[in-house]
């Protein structure tokens, strides 16, 4: 299925597509009244981007530097080139620990490597820990947002599923109790975790040490509490220096969300007495982007979320419609990397409005990624004939003025002269399912300006 | 000053009162613009569509077109910029080059070139002005809410001078209509939706006339008016313009 197919099936519930983007549309002011009070946001975001520009260009030279420190301060550091061998290591890492029970908090990169069906099959249990993921867990859908795993679903959702899953009274939607009871059901898998698994939000590289924010302190407490910490990132995630963190933790929020700062920042740097620290560094198609220059950029991004709160064709069709672990429109400039004839159809949602672009805190040009990517799937042949063809007939006509003339007459004449239920077909104008054509007008311009005595007829 | 009047596809074929009202603005404030008739489309559709390179024979009409004039005027801030930004996949001949940095939006050419930054006139009517996206966050027409909560922009400027015009305060002041050009055939689902949302921004808030410096969002947010008989006029802004200024 497209993009398009998924998004009308989305569309069928009017109401629930007015809740969904009304709500993100509420994020996205946040973000608004956030950035606003921050004179100097584009100065940060500026800065953001020249740091993630400079440290792609060295990657391998910050990722070595990344685990020798990371090593010197006991890390165990593991290299995983896909998401097979990021499972395998981090389901050898459990075996050798003898353990079955895990818990996690917020990672895209373990949802990007399907670790957690991964797990199960082996005998894992694993835990989400965060509570929208743990919803989404229970219902087994996949996230939906990078930042609001569950934002699709309404507060009535979460009460049916707590009432299936959880036990809580049938109709019971107050979130305050449906909170309450996620706690008290987490509370136990946390204490029960033999192993803690997160993601990570920035790796410092002179440092050695992996930073991860979240608002509910779900990571800290399941680190604190298991006997192994395994930290999976994304390659791309590195920043040089320690200084140069709170660039990025000034914009993170305050673009996710409209927050100044997450709740919990945690820098892990060493494991504590008597436990370990690892950490897997995932490369699963990044290397492979990076080697493409038009969209290099893409690897610059923070998982903040703020281009799919703006975008008003996520805001309508929902993250589902995109079907691929990153939605919205950073998902539609990653997706054809990993596979492009089955994302063929993510670049072309999306009108170009360029919202996502001006929202960025790392300055992607997404839009015009998106506009390059639709070329590259053009000459890769990865559009519908039927595109493709139209697209060189109409070629073909535009650039031969008599032709267009006369072939523009001849259109606006059928318009006039055919019955409007035949211009109108629904089954075949997808332009008439909710709007008039122009009322084609006698003359076209040219014939018009051709008329007037007073024109040369240059 | 040699100025030629760009009068992309799909105004020529369906909105000719849009051109003419272009041209006889511009000649009312001083400019008397040609039509070199050699010209057709700027190319946008089939690019967008993921087909530039079946595209660059248009572009090269288009530059053959225009190439012998100081400016190349158009009332619709997406072709414009498409013109700008995305003909560089051709030869950067000295003529592709002039063409494209002298390729301007109408209303960025009267206010930037002309230097007139006010009409006189009277429009006494509640006006919504629709951003077109491309150029507002492509040309830079206007002040971007991911940006600043002003208002404010070419157009705003222009129509606000205009005694008893009242704006429309929009709940969201620049949200894309959903035209996206061969998008609101390929996601026609979302582009309706994203129309419709739109045009109930402005019935919520007030809007007669709905008006904006992009006849393509303009065709599609006309279209919905007339779908579902909304009582607001769709004008674009250079009919209001020329409707009020004394020749
Ligand atoms: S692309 Fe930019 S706006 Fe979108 S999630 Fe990444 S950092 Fe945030």
């Amino acid at each position: 299925m497209s993009h398009s197919e998924r998004s009308d099936i989305f569309l069928l519930d009017a109401e629930r597509t007015t809740w969904h983007d009304e709500t993100l549309w509420f994020v996205r002011e946040k973000r608004d009244k956030a950035v606003y009070a921050t004179p100097e946001f584009q100065k940060l975001r500026q800065l953001a981007s020249d740091i993630k520009d400079h440290t792609l260009s060295r990657l391998d030279f910050y990722l070595q530097q990344f685990e020798e420190n990371a090593r010197r301060n006991g890390v165990h550091v593991h290299w995983a080139a896909d998401a097979t061998e990021h499972n395998a290591i981090v389901l050898g890492l459990l075996r050798q620990h003898g353990a079955t029970r895990v818990v996690k908090s917020k990672s895209m990169l373990t949802e990007e490597c399907h670790l957690n069906p991964h797990l199960l099959a082996n005998g894992i249990e694993v835990i989400d820990t965060d509570l929208g993921e743990r919803i989404i867990q229970l219902r087994e859908e996949a996230p939906s947002h990078v930042v609001l795993p569950a934002i699709h679903l309404k507060k009535e959702d979460v009460g049916d599923t707590f009432h299936k899953y959880l036990g809580t009274e049938k109709g019971n939607n107050d979130p305050q109790q449906l909170t309450e009871t996620a706690r008290q059901h987490l509370r136990e898998k946390f204490l029960a975790g033999q192993v803690a698994i997160s993601g990570v939000n920035f790796a410092v590289a002179e440092t050695g040490t992996v930073v991860v924010c979240t608002n509910e302190g779900n990571a800290d407490l399941g680190v604190n509490l298991a006997q192994v910490h395994i930290a999976c990132m994304g390659m791309e995630k590195l920043i040089p220096r320690l200084s140069d963190l709170s660039v990025f933790t000034r914009i993170l929020t305050r673009s996710a969300t409209g927050q100044p700062i997450t709740t919990y920042t945690s820098h892990f740097t060493r494991p504590a007495e008597g436990k370990e620290l690892h950490i897997v560094i995932v490369d699963n198609g990044r290397t492979q982007q990076l080697g493409r220059p038009d969209f290099r950029a893409s690897l610059k991004c923070i998982r903040c979320g703020a281009c799919m709160n703006t975008c008003p064709v996520y805001r309508r069709s929902g993250g589902h419609s995109y079907d691929f672990t990153i939605p919205g429109p950073i998902g539609a400039i990653l997706s054809p990397n990993i596979d492009m004839r089955k994302h063929a159809s993510l670049p072309f949602a999306s009108t170009l409005c360029g919202s996502c672009t001006d929202v960025c805190p790392v300055k992607i040009d997404i839009h015009t990624q998106l506009y390059k990517w639709r070329q590259v799937l053009g000459e890769a042949g990865k559009l519908p004939a039927s595109k493709k063809w139209s697209m060189r007939l109409l070629s073909r006509v535009l650039a031969k003025p008599g032709m267009y003339s006369a072939g523009g007459k001849v259109a606006r004449q059928a318009l006039r002269l055919l019955p409007h239920g035949l211009t109108h077909g629904q089954g075949y104008n997808p332009w008439a399912i909710a709007r008039e054509l122009p009322e084609p007008p006698q003359q076209s311009f040219r014939e018009w300006y051709a008329q007037q005595p007073q024109n040369d007829k240059a | 000053m040699k100025v030629a009047l760009f009068v992309p596809c799909y105004v020529d074929q369906f909105y000719p009162q849009v051109a003419i009202a272009s041209l006889q603005l511009l000649e009312k404030l001083g400019v008397r613009a040609h039509f070199p008739k050699q010209q057709t489309c700027c190319g946008q559709p089939m690019a967008n569509s993921g087909c530039e390179q079946d595209a660059k024979p248009v572009y090269h009409n288009f530059v053959d077109a225009f190439q012998d004039y100081d400016y190349v005027v158009g009332p619709a801030g997406s072709c414009v910029y498409h013109v700008r930004k995305h003909f560089d996949i051709i030869e950067q001949t000295p003529a592709v080059q002039h063409v494209r940095t002298n390729t301007l939006e109408l209303f960025d050419f009267i206010i930037n070139v002309l230097g007139i930054t006010e009409i006189p006139g009277s429009f006494p009517h509640k006006v919504g002005l629709h951003l077109s996206c491309h150029g507002q966050r492509g040309l830079h027409q206007a002040n971007e809410s991911e940006m600043t909560p002003v208002r404010d922009g070419q157009l705003r400027r222009l129509l606000s001078g205009l005694q008893g015009l009242e704006l429309t305060e929009l709940t969201r002041n620049d949200e894309c209509c959903g035209f996206g050009g061969t998008f609101c055939v390929s996601e026609a689902g979302i582009s309706a939706r994203m129309g419709q949302d739109r045009v109930q921004d402005h019935v919520r808030n007030g809007t007669q006339v709905l008006t904006g410096g992009d006849m393509s969002c303009l065709m599609h947010l006309e279209g919905i008016v007339r779908r579902q008989k909304l009582p607001v006029r769709v004008l674009h802004a250079a009919e209001i313009l020329n409707g009020v200024i004394i020749g």
